[in-house]
């Protein structure tokens, strides 16, 4: 059964390099091998059993000498970030095909390579790997964004690549650190889990590990770089990372930081909870103002993912559930978020608020489509949205009443800019702009039909994937309280 | 054959550091004060010399072959290193009628 | 049949499916058959359940469906729990429903979203029951937050308005904020109790003494959920707004069903309730506080909906008022009594309103009495019954209230029966500028008013019988009844004794009645014999009425203090901390990193003398610091 697994991550990567060499063809080449992806993932999804064990390992020697293995395997909390990214890869490439993008079979290729990236990280048990994994994921966005990206492109990415680089320098030098410290000189995740720091050497590694998740996810103060990004990143750059992306730093933190160093979590994660719910609020409350809309989006996400880390970081099962199925909700909707504001800019030449309105009238179905995605953002109950944002902010009332009326306050402000952008945009009477526009159609249609069916499925009837990685999460939470007492 | 190597080892090892030391700030003193990248050149392979003989020096004196084999290494990397400098300087002087480092110091900032 | 109650909400989530689809296609005559027709097959299902539960010796019954979300000790399925009390919501909204639905046919005729109005009806009947069906706190938050989303949508039914999109925005977001609260209570209640299943929680609360903190808290935020939901003080500007919708979704959502669910959820609830005495004081000040204002702000409005939009505020204070001082049982008449009569009013609005072409202010009405007939006699039913004069049904549950707040406390009663006033006052105004004296719109448009076609009249006479008579289902001891639905909700909710003698009743009875009367003369006086007629918008009022008349300022004072000042947060956060500090400080630290090279690079002379010279130097000191070091 190993071989599924390397299947599973080389096939974007051999899958990336014929892509590369198709020319005009490269978006169906590429689909086909997502799709491919997709299968191999459902197959592995059918396989799994529901337990705490780590499956399909893979155990190869690599580097020797410096205790280096390509180590990988999939638990439930990694199965289900790997079903995000294969699900999305496919919508993503799809949402992409209506784009007339220059040098397709290069767009293409990079983002399979960047699948492959992320697959590595979602399943790799040597941190060493995972440092590799981690960056390889980097460097096709930063293409994707250099080459078709907006007009600030040079400046904004030059800050995203800085930001994030100079956020994995940290957790290199944690994981270095760890390294040494391991008696068995190897980079081995079970090896990590079982080393015994004090609670000051735990606090230095907590820091540095978190500074380069937080960036990813981001977390307030560390999210400057997201929304410039976002904006001048194209549709299907923007999606990669809002979608996938920044999923990583989420999924760090589950499985490399409170594991290793529980009693750092102990100390400084009350820390970490505070700045996700400074900026839940911060962000929503920028978000109020924002006149681009994709901006808003992206504003928006930094409060959703905020509510994600405070729930990780409270440390129990509610939060850590939400979390997983948060990340899925997430990935889906703020996907469906930024593909609508696509075809918008792509019809219209702007995403400014303002000169929008009434598009309702002239496209039915975008606005059904729209809402229900809007509706699946803002948590309305019978949407992934809400499953998510209930386990969360219980995971995050069982740490503290008083975070979770502040983290509450995401469900009435995401209400309020999440509605006002959908009022000033599809709502009211159309204008000279928007008289003209055409409704969704072909692949657009498609697109949108399969993330408004994922929406409320996984809103009515999310028990499977709760289910996936219902032990491991439970194993993981058990695992940090045993730590913490022997530490005691 | 025998008493060569009997005779070389005769020669205390002193000597052979003293003698590499000397061509070594020789070639130091060269590079540091001539301004024609040929003697310079030259001077800096008179120190990868100094280096050679040291090896060879304490390859006899430990009984250890491997010393020797570093040297000829070093020397066939001089040689590689030698054709590339030297076509360089060539190019430079093609170019710019001099050979004279304080003229060439464009490559900055 | 119990077990077939799966049926009652999944029928009209078809209805909604079907209806939804084929929007575009079908011809109107099927959706509007198919989305009553399936509202219809809901309510014959819902008198078969609540026939059967009066059959059954055990009056509670939990229907399981499947396991919802899981995670940890926490376990929520989705089931349906069964009761008198869920019972009877069922009649209601399917019965009330199926009515509105059959006037909307009539109603809706000429729009051309015709088949979107009725699947989003159909959608919110589907969440309303879940909302009432809901066994655990989570199920009937889902109802909770759906019926929000088909206010939203039917408020904003004609979004290209672009003041009615806001107001659907607002009743959204207000709703949220009592969301938030009731999602706390929530949170509160499954770490105090270990559950969120109502079988689990109230017979655990059953033990606990009165005065418990945690359950003040968990009442409180309950409360602000309910506040939220039913509009109550700070909470309720945004049921005046949302008559912005088509009138059959305001006497539906915003009338009938969705805003009495705050009264279903603590009279649900009553047992947390009954242990925190503190907090029903409090709903019990917020009711009438907001009873009084409703009334008031009523007293001078001018659109036809708009008086009823406040009358509803005001009664749904009432009923508040009747829940904070323990008459669950008279609040949850009063519920199904106002269902009646003021979905009656609010349709035969709609009847006025279609009849004169989309006018809804009233200075523009008068004399309709002899155009309209069926409106005229079924709307001053309505009125009777909203006004508490006997042996109409507002009577009753008006008068159970009344009894009970003067058992607890005789100066709110006085405000309340003030309110009742009030009610009969402004409610009379309304008809008597409506129907009676003379037309006051231009001569062309008095020719083309005409009555509402049958599918209209036919629910308005349907309502107005259980307008007159549905009093009878809770007609009191003192009067010679027996009170048949606090028997019936006994299982439920316990039957409070009236602890007052027979004689007080009756001279509660005799002062509301009374002062009703009262009022109603001086309505007739001033609108009919003195021919009275409100100014214009920028005419001339006195301070108080211009008060009233702007409703108390209270959006703009919302305005002022919440929505100005956050936005003016926001553009802080945005342009100062998040562009200027945040961004400020990881720019600087690439500018003062491209600054310092700046300074660095002079080093890089092109001076290759300079360049072997630094090296031997460096070679020289680091040779010395191994040499020092040894």
């Amino acid at each position: 059964m190993e071989q599924v697994l390397l299947l599973l991550i080389f096939l974007p990567l051999v899958a990336a390099l014929i892509t590369a060499f198709t020319g005009n063809a490269a978006k169906h080449v590429a689909m086909v091998f997502a799709l491919a992806s997709l299968a191999i993932a459902a197959a592995i999804t059918c396989q799994f059993t529901p337990d705490a064990s780590k499956q399909f390992v893979v155990n190869l020697p690599w580097i020797q000498s410096l205790g280096i293995n390509f180590h990988a395997g999939i638990d439930g909390i990694s199965l289900i970030t790997v079903l995000l990214t294969n699900v999305l890869v496919p919508i993503i490439i799809l949402a992409s095909y209506r784009n007339d993008y220059k040098k397709p079979a290069s767009f293409f290729a990079l983002i399979l390579f960047m699948q492959a990236g992320l697959l590595v990280v979602f399943t790799a048990m040597d941190a060493f790997l995972f440092y590799i994994g981690w960056e390889a994921a980097l460097i096709p966005i930063y293409f994707i964004c250099a080459i078709w990206g907006g007009k600030d492109r040079v400046r904004v990415n030059m800050k995203f690549f800085v930001y994030t680089i100079g956020g994995s320098l940290f957790m290199l030098l944690g994981i270095i650190y760890l390294y040494l410290q391991n008696p068995a000189h190897n980079f081995d995740i079970q090896a990590f889990y079982q080393l015994s720091l004090d609670p000051a050497q735990q606090g230095w590694i907590f820091w540095s590990f978190f500074i380069a998740f937080a960036i990813k996810m981001p977390v307030f103060p560390f999210h400057t770089w997201q929304p410039d990004t976002y904006t001048e990143a194209p549709a299907g750059g923007t999606m990669l990372l809002s979608g996938i992306m920044l999923k990583m730093g989420i999924y760090g933190v589950i499985r490399w930081l409170l594991p290793i160093v529980p009693a750092g979590v102990q100390d400084w994660g009350t820390t970490a909870i505070v700045l996700s719910i400074i900026g839940i609020v911060y962000a929503s409350l920028i978000a109020f103002t924002q006149k681009d809309a994709k901006r808003l989006v992206a504003y928006s996400s930094i409060a959703h993912v905020g509510l994600i880390s405070a729930g990780i970081f409270a440390l129990n099962a509610q939060g850590m559930q939400g979390a997983m199925i948060q990340m899925l909700s997430h990935g889906i909707n703020v996907v469906g978020l930024f593909f609508v504001l696509d075809i918008i800019f792509s019809r219209l030449k702007t995403n400014t608020i303002s000169q929008l309105g009434g598009i309702a009238k002239v496209a039915p179905k975008l606005a059904i489509a729209f809402l229900i995605i809007v509706l699946g953002t803002v948590a309305l109950p019978g949407t992934n949205g809400f499953i998510g944002e209930f386990l969360l902010l219980m995971g995050v009332y069982q740490f503290n009443i008083w975070a979770v009326v502040f983290a509450g306050l995401t469900i009435i402000f995401g209400a309020v800019y999440m509605l006002r952008m959908y009022q000033h945009i599809m709502l009211g009477e159309t204008n000279d702009l928007t008289i003209g526009f055409e409704d969704i159609r072909g692949s657009e249609t498609l697109v949108l039909v399969i993330i408004c069916a994922l929406i409320i499925v996984l809103g009515v009837y999310p028990k499977p994937i709760l289910h996936l990685s219902e032990a491991s999460v439970q194993q993981l939470l058990e695992q940090v309280n045993q730590k913490l007492t022997s530490v005691k | 054959m025998g008493n060569i190597t009997q005779d070389l080892q005769g020669v205390p090892l002193n000597h052979y550091i003293w003698l590499s030391a000397i061509i070594f700030t020789i070639g130091v003193i060269g590079v540091l004060t001539r301004r024609n990248a040929i003697v310079i050149f030259m001077s800096v392979e008179l120190m990868l010399n100094a280096v050679n003989l040291l090896l060879t020096a304490f390859s006899v004196h430990s009984n250890d072959p491997s010393g020797q084999v570093f040297v000829f290494f070093i020397m066939a990397l001089a040689a590689a290193e030698v054709a590339v400098g030297l076509s360089i300087i060539v190019m430079v002087y093609r170019n710019t009628q001099s050979t004279d480092i304080n003229v060439l110091n464009r490559l900055k900032w | 049949m119990i077990n077939l109650v799966w049926l009652v909400p999944l029928i009209p989530l078809l209805g909604f499916v079907i209806n939804g689809l084929g929007r575009n296609t079908f011809s109107k005559n099927l959706i509007g058959f198919i989305g009553s027709g399936v509202i219809f097959i809901s309510f014959v299902i819902s008198i078969g359940i609540f026939l059967a539960l009066g059959n059954d010796p055990v009056k509670s019954h939990e229907i399981f469906l499947f396991d919802w979300i899981s995670a940890g000790s926490l376990n929520i399925p989705l089931s349906f729990l069964i009761d008198p009390l869920s019972s009877i919501m069922l009649l209601i909204i399917t019965g009330i429903g199926f009515l509105i639905h059959i006037y909307s046919i009539g109603y809706m005729h000429y729009d051309e979203g015709f088949g979107k109005f009725f699947s989003y009806l159909n959608l919110f009947i589907f969440f309303m029951l879940l909302l009432v069906l809901g066994s655990n706190y989570i199920v009937m938050f889902i109802g909770w937050e759906g019926v929000g989303l088909c206010s939203y949508l039917l408020i904003g039914f004609w979004f290209t308005n672009s003041s009615y999109a806001a107001a659907a925005k607002k009743a959204f977001v207000m709703n949220r904020i009592g969301d938030l609260g009731f999602l706390i209570a929530v949170f509160l209640i499954f770490t105090t109790f270990g559950s969120v299943e109502f079988a689990k929680v109230f017979p655990l609360a059953g033990n606990m003494l009165a005065g418990n903190s945690t359950i003040a808290l968990i009442t409180l935020l309950l409360f602000v959920g309910a506040c939220g939901k039913s509009a109550q003080i700070p909470l309720f500007t945004w049921l005046p707004d949302a008559m912005a919708g088509p009138t059959p979704v305001s006497a539906l959502i915003h009338a009938a069903t969705m805003v009495t669910a705050g009264i279903y959820m603590i009279a649900r609830s009553h047992v947390l309730f009954d242990l925190a005495p503190v907090i029903q004081h409090v709903i019990a000040i917020i009711g009438l506080a907001t009873a009084v204002l409703g009334a008031v702000i009523a007293m001078t409005q001018t659109d036809i909906k708009k008086v009823l939009a406040y009358s509803t505020v005001s009664q749904l204070g009432y009923m508040f008022l009747g829940l904070g001082v323990g008459a669950y049982n008279g609040s949850f008449f009063h519920v199904i009594t106002h269902a009646f009569f003021k979905a009656l009013l609010f349709l035969c609005a709609g009847s006025v309103i279609h009849a004169m072409h989309h006018e809804q202010d009233m200075r523009h009405m008068g004399g309709l009495r002899k155009k309209l007939p069926v409106t005229f006699i079924t709307m001053l039913i309505g009125t009777i019954a909203i006004s508490g004069l006997p042996p109409f049904s507002g009577f009753f549950s008006k008068d159970e209230i009344l009894a009970h707040v003067y058992e607890q406390n005789k100066v709110m009663w006085a405000i309340a029966v003030f309110t009742a006033l009030l009610t009969a006052f402004y409610m009379f105004r309304m008809i008597f500028l409506t129907f009676f004296g003379k037309y006051r719109g231009t001569h062309h448009a008095e020719e083309k008013i005409h009555e509402s076609p049958s599918s209209m009249t036919f629910p308005l006479i349907v309502l107005a019988v259980l307008s007159a008579a549905g009093g009878a289902i809770g007609i009191p001891e003192a009067l010679g009844g027996h009170h048949w639905l606090s028997h019936w909700l006994a299982p439920v909710i316990p039957h409070l004794a009236g602890a007052e003698d027979f004689a007080t009743e009756y001279m509660l009875m005799a002062v509301s009645v009374t002062g009703v009367v009262i009022a109603i003369i001086v309505a007739y006086f001033k609108y009919v014999k003195q021919h009275h007629v409100p100014v214009a918008d920028e005419g001339k009022r006195g301070v108080l009425a211009e008060v009233s008349y702007n409703k108390f300022y209270i959006d703009e004072i919302y305005d002022v203090l919440i929505t100005k000042p956050l936005d003016a947060i926001s553009g802080f956060f945005y342009r100062v901390f998040d562009k200027k500090i945040v961004d400020g400080i990881v720019n600087g630290l690439g500018w003062s990193t491209s600054e310092a090279s700046k300074g660095i690079r002079l080093l890089q002379s092109g001076n290759v003398g300079f360049y072997i010279f630094m090296m031997v130097v460096g070679i020289i000191s680091l040779l010395l610091y191994t040499y020092l070091s040894l």
